[in-house]
């Protein structure tokens, strides 16, 4: 009896998508490093990594690239199941589903910039409803509401410079 | 800075105004922690006066010490006089806040805003 194998295909995509993921990731570690005022604001610059792959591959590969790195960025910030997890995977699944209406936008129009902004106000709409049904069932999370926005706004404007500033320097 | 503004294309500016705006209307909106409607005046830890803050008026609590002067405008209220000996209660000036308080301990009085949500003190996760 011969022991059967199972060949899994690997597509360009797949090693793409693992290639991104592995950037992403490394951005999520090296983030977790840089102390932050207040618990929620951060840059978020494993975003960019996710604009670039919807800007060049579509909004089905940067989903993917960007599970991979709550995943793998939880498992490895040690963050995994932990309420940290879930307000990265709430905030990612929102931001996803704003960026596959924001990606259908005309592209002459809305750039990388326009996507992340986007994205980064919807990232903290999601984390904020998690939070006031599950971590602080109060009200008075919604008096950070400036806060957020204001940092969302902020981080969302410069990710998305960098990520079409990165696109426009390394042309496929 | 003009390497940087070559990557804007129109519609990011749009996005960036709507953001700035929407930013801008929620710091008013929300900073503040909802608005209070009701003094509440306690002596010796009852109840003796519970005055909606819709008109000025003024009202008079009489502890051991003396007369303590409870002064209430629209939306605020304050400790106007007191004959405590260190005045505490009345330096807070006007209180706005919901369950923000004033205790004049020495004259058993005291003053606290309510909110129409009871809300919390405090919460600790």
């Amino acid at each position: 009896m011969t022991a059967s194998t199972i060949e899994l295909e690997v597509t360009a995509a797949d090693r793409r998508i693992a290639r991104y993921a592995a950037a992403a990731i490394v951005l999520t570690i090296a983030e977790a490093a840089i102390p932050s005022p207040l618990p929620g604001v951060k840059p978020g610059l494993a975003n960019i990594v996710t604009l670039i792959v919807l800007w060049r591959h579509g909004w089905r590969e940067a989903a993917w690239v960007t599970l991979l790195r709550v995943l793998a960025g939880s498992l490895l910030v040690g963050q995994f199941l932990a309420p940290g997890f879930w307000l990265s995977l709430t905030g990612a699944l929102l931001s996803l589903a704003v960026l596959a209406v924001a990606s259908r936008l005309p592209r002459g129009l809305f750039g990388p910039v326009s996507h992340s902004v986007l994205a980064a106000f919807a990232h903290i709409a999601g984390q904020l409803l998690l939070v006031r049904l599950w971590l602080v069932p109060h009200d008075g999370v919604f008096h950070l509401v400036p806060v957020f926005a204001g940092a969302a706004l902020l981080f969302g404007i410069v990710n998305g410079l960098i990520a079409a500033k990165l696109m426009q320097e390394s042309k496929p | 800075m003009k390497p940087w503004l070559v990557l804007l294309r129109p519609g990011d500016w749009l996005v960036m105004l709507a953001g700035l705006v929407a930013v801008g209307t929620s710091v008013p909106l929300l900073w503040r922690g909802g608005s209070a409607d009701l003094a509440v005046v306690k002596r010796d830890g009852t109840v003796v006066a519970e005055l909606p803050l819709t008109a000025p008026r003024k009202f008079d609590v009489v502890g051991p010490l003396g007369t303590t002067v409870i002064e209430v405008q629209p939306g605020r209220a304050r400790v106007a006089r007191d004959p405590s000996p260190r005045q505490y209660c009345v330096l807070q000036g006007w209180l706005t806040r919901p369950n923000s308080i004033a205790i004049c301990a020495p004259n058993h009085v005291s003053l606290q805003l309510s909110g129409h949500e009871g809300g919390y003190d405090s919460l600790n996760y």
